[in-house]
């Protein structure tokens, strides 16, 4: 998880022009970071390349807008480090 | 080309699916209203449309990839380099490659060349969602057989 977030809070830091020692594992991406929807993509191209994963941000922006889902649950950035992990080790299974 | 219709691929050349990569002729037109104003006395094919060149090149790669069931829009543009001057009457080859098939999103390397010299290139994100319009559709794959993209092409791996 540390090091999921580490390589995660790099990205978004070089990505978004984010100071690195403001971005923790609590910070909403949206809320907290100012990461709009352009820079997020970015920020996907970058982990997608970065753990070879495709992040399913479709089906979470549906989620969210179906009200099954809040944002919190995708973009608290410790939340997308436990999803990023449990996607690598989807695709390792 | 038709500059003033945003028509700016004359036709596909190439289309290879499995390395997701194509490539395309355009010939800038001699006249143009565009070139009244870009520029007067001296005609420039403008940069924007370049770069928007390479966008249809690597959105009709997008669009074949997704067998005309979503659209790409173009969302950024990096590392644009335009390298040289292009005048009316030149015969441009476009080439694109996907670099990344997203969810919800695809990246794109294209560049254009004139006779093998390097003319422009970019880094395009495109956000890419089904047609907002059914009419759009309709519209793009009447399109793409003028200019020769296979409209049942198959998807990739």
């Amino acid at each position: 998880m540390s090091s999921t977030f580490d390589m995660v809070a790099s990205i978004i830091a070089e990505t978004c022009d984010i100071p690195r020692d403001t971005i923790r594992p609590e910070c909403h991406a949206i809320e907290d970071l100012g990461i709009d929807s352009l820079d997020f993509l970015d920020i996907a191209f970058a982990i997608d390349k970065a753990f070879g994963i495709k992040l399913p941000l479709e089906q979470w922006t549906q989620e969210v807008n179906d009200g099954k889902a809040t944002t919190e649950q995708y973009f608290v950035l410790q939340n997308l480090c436990t999803r990023i992990d449990g996607l690598v080790a989807a695709k390792g299974a | 080309m038709r500059l003033e219709y945003f028509q700016l691929i004359d036709r596909i050349v190439d289309l290879d699916i499995s390395a997701r990569s194509v490539r395309a002729e355009a010939v800038v037109p001699d006249t143009s209203p565009v070139f009244e104003g870009h520029f007067p006395g001296y005609p420039l094919m403008p940069g924007v449309l370049l770069i928007e060149s390479m966008a249809q090149t690597a959105g009709w790669l997008v669009i074949a990839l997704m067998r005309f069931e979503r659209m790409p829009f173009l969302a950024a543009v990096k590392d644009a380099k335009l390298r040289t001057f292009v005048l009316p009457g030149s015969r441009l080859t476009l080439s694109a490659r996907l670099l990344h098939d997203g969810s919800g999103y695809a990246v794109a390397k294209a560049a254009a060349e004139i006779e093998g010299k390097a003319i422009c290139d970019a880094e395009l994100t495109f956000r890419v969602m089904p047609f907002p319009q059914s009419d759009l559709r309709t519209a793009l794959v009447a399109r793409a057989a003028q200019i020769g993209l296979p409209t049942r092409a198959p998807t990739h791996g």
